[in-house]
C-alpha cells in the first residue's frame, strides 16, 4: 500500500494517532496564527511558540471552486476536475483558518454551522505516495 | 477642500483587453504618446517617471522607445495598487518641490484565465497553491458570501452590478467587453466560485495608461481644464481584517485597508463622501463593488441593495459608480488598472466622457483600488 505524505512538513503533526493543525502562539499578547510563524503580527514582538490547534469550530464563510485552478501551482487532477468546497473555519478561542472542505454542494455548507478536522488525500507524488492535507468536514448533527 | 499642490494636465491610454502582437510595454508607449500629446509637451520636458507593470517588463526600459533624455525613472511594484502607488510617487515628488513636470505610467499583459499565483511572492508555502487555494476568486466568493447572509444582499443586485458594466462600456471605445448582456444571462452563466458567476467577474487583460502631473500653479501653461489632486493615499492591512491569499484571519475581526485608505483620503481632501460626484471602486467582480460603496463610506452596510435596485449608481443617478464600466468591462491590467480610474475621472471632470457623461456636472471624483495581500488606494480629484 502507498505510503501517506503530508502536503508540507510542520503544516500539521503527522504521521499522528490525533493529528493537529501547527499554528503558532505569541507569548506576550496570545494571539494565535497559522501556520507557526516567528514574529507576532498583532504586537509586533518576535516571542512566539508552536501550539497545536482545536479540531472543532464554526464555518465562517464558504465558497465552491467551480474551475480547475491553473496548474502550477495546483497539484490535483486538472483532466478529471471535480469542484471542491473552500471555507474558513473558526477554530473555538484561537484563529480563523482557511481551509478545504469535505463537501462542495451548497446545500450542505451553512454559515455558523460547526465544523470538525478530517485529513484527505489529495493526489500522488512521484514516488507513488498520497499526499494528504487537511480538510474540515460538517460535524454528525 | 484643501489647497491642492498637483494637478493632472494630460491623460494617455491604450485600449484595454486583448491586443494580440502589441506589447505589453508598446501599449504603455502609446499611452505616453497620447499623454504628452494631450498636455501639449514632448517626451525631453518630462523631468520623471514612475512606472509600473506586473508581467509586461520593467517600465524604466521603455526610455529606449520614448528618448535617452537621462530623466529620473523610478519602477513601481505594488500588486492591484501598482497604478495608485506609481500616482503617489509621482505626486509627492512634485508637492515635495524636487520636480515640476513629471508623468506616472501603467500598463500591463496577463495570460489568459484567471490570475496565475507565485504563492512564494505572496509569502506563502507551496502547499498553499498545491492544494488549490491560491485564487483570487475564491477570497471574492467568500466576503461576499458573507456579507450577503449579514447585510440582506440579493443574487439579483449582484447581476445588476454586471449588467450596468456592460451597459456602461457600451459608450467607451477604450473598453473590452462592450456588449451588453441581460441580468438572466449573467445570472446562469457558469457559477465559477458561489455565488459568483462568469460574468460577475473581470478578467486580467492587457492595456496601458499614463498621467501627465504639474505643480498646481504652472498646470494652465498646459491645459485650460487641469483636474487637481486633491488627496491620494494608500494604506495596507491591519490586525483582524479579511485579505485575499490570507491562510488565516485573527479571531477579532477589524475593517480592511479601503476603510482607512478612504477615510484618511477624504480628511486629506478635507471633504466627505457626500461631496463626490463620481466614483470609480475596485470591481474585480461584483461583490467588490457592492462591499466598496460601503468601505468607502458612500453608504451604510446593507444599504446598497436598495441603491443599486433604485438605480442610484448608474450614470444618470445620485452617485455614479465605475462609468466607463470598471473592471469589469475593462479587464485588469494590473499595472494600469488604477491610472485607468484616475484616467476616466479626468475626462468625467473635464466632461469630456461623451456618451457616458455623468450629467450632474461632476466638480469632485473619487478612485478606490484594492488588492493582494490586502492593499488600498484612493485618490479625491477635483476641477
Amino acid at each position: 500500500m502507498a505510503d501517506q505524505v503530508p502536503i508540507e512538513k510542520g503544516l500539521f503533526t503527522w504521521p499522528s494517532e490525533d493529528p493537529r493543525l501547527i499554528g503558532s502562539e505569541c507569548q506576550d499578547c496570545n494571539a494565535v496564527v497559522f501556520p507557526a510563524q516567528a514574529g507576532c503580527p498583532r504586537c509586533a514582538g518576535d516571542n512566539t511558540q508552536t501550539k497545536e490547534l482545536g479540531t472543532r469550530g464554526t464555518l465562517w464563510t464558504w465558497t465552491v471552486q467551480g474551475y480547475p485552478p491553473k496548474s502550477p501551482p495546483f497539484e490535483g487532477d486538472i483532466d478529471n476536475f471535480e469542484p471542491f468546497g473552500v471555507g474558513y473555519v473558526e477554530i473555538y478561542d484561537e484563529v480563523k483558518v482557511e481551509t478545504r472542505l469535505t463537501t462542495a454542494n451548497p446545500d450542505e455548507l451553512q454559515i455558523g454551522m460547526e465544523m470538525e478536522l478530517s485529513f484527505i488525500p489529495l493526489y500522488k507524488d512521484s514516488e507513488g505516495n498520497d499526499v494528504i492535507t487537511f480538510a474540515f468536514t460538517p460535524c454528525e448533527v | 477642500m484643501s489647497k491642492p499642490e498637483v494637478a493632472i494636465v494630460g491623460i494617455g491610454m491604450h485600449p484595454f483587453g486583448r491586443t494580440p502582437g502589441v506589447s505589453g510595454q508598446d501599449q504603455g508607449v502609446y499611452a505616453v504618446r497620447e499623454a504628452l500629446r494631450d498636455a501639449g509637451i514632448e517626451w525631453k520636458d518630462v523631468q520623471f517617471a514612475f512606472g509600473g507593470s506586473q508581467a509586461a517588463g520593467h517600465p524604466d526600459t521603455m526610455v529606449s522607445k520614448l528618448g535617452l533624455t537621462g530623466l529620473q525613472f523610478i519602477n513601481v511594484a505594488n500588486g492591484c495598487a501598482t497604478g495608485g502607488s506609481a500616482l503617489f510617487s509621482a505626486a509627492n515628488t512634485i508637492a515635495s518641490g524636487a520636480f515640476d513636470l513629471g508623468i506616472a505610467i501603467g500598463y500591463d499583459k496577463h495570460e489568459r484565465g484567471a490570475f496565475r499565483i507565485k504563492t512564494k511572492e505572496q509569502g506563502l508555502g507551496d502547499w498553499y497553491g498545491k492544494q488549490g487555494l491560491a485564487l483570487t476568486t475564491q477570497f471574492f466568493g467568500m466576503k461576499i458570501n458573507r456579507y450577503m447572509e449579514k447585510h440582506d444582499i440579493s443574487h439579483n443586485t449582484l447581476a445588476k452590478i454586471s449588467a450596468k458594466a456592460f451597459r456602461n462600456a457600451e459608450h467607451n471605445e477604450n473598453a473590452w467587453r462592450r456588449q451588453p448582456i441581460s441580468e438572466e444571462q449573467i445570472l446562469e452563466s457558469d457559477m465559477l466560485s458561489y455565488p459568483l458567476t462568469k460574468f460577475m467577474f473581470c478578467s486580467p487583460a492587457e492595456g496601458g495608461v499614463a498621467l501627465i502631473l504639474a505643480k498646481a500653479d504652472q498646470a494652465h501653461k498646459y491645459t485650460d481644464t487641469p483636474v487637481y489632486l486633491n488627496a491620494s493615499v494608500v494604506r495596507s492591512r491591519r490586525w483582524g481584517s479579511f485579505e485575499v491569499m490570507a491562510p488565516w484571519i485573527a479571531l477579532e475581526d477589524s475593517v480592511g485597508p479601503s476603510v482607512d485608505t478612504s477615510k484618511a483620503a477624504f480628511e486629506m481632501a478635507g471633504i466627505g463622501p457626500d461631496d463626490i460626484d463620481v466614483a470609480q471602486l475596485q470591481d474585480t467582480e461584483v461583490g467588490a463593488e457592492i462591499m466598496h460603496m460601503a468601505e468607502n463610506g458612500f453608504c451604510d452596510h446593507g444599504e446598497q441593495e436598495r441603491m443599486i435596485q433604485q438605480g442610484e449608481t448608474e450614470i444618470n443617478g445620485r452617485l455614479p459608480v465605475n462609468t466607463d464600466g470598471g473592471c469589469l468591462a475593462n479587464g485588469e491590467p494590473v499595472g494600469a488598472s488604477g491610472l485607468r480610474q484616475v484616467h476616466e475621472n479626468v475626462l468625467q471632470l473635464r466632461g469630456g466622457a461623451g456618451k457616458r457623461q455623468v450629467p450632474n456636472d461632476p466638480k469632485v471624483a473619487y478612485t478606490h483600488v484594492y488588492g493582494a495581500p490586502g492593499i488600498s488606494g484612493v485618490t479625491i480629484l477635483s476641477r
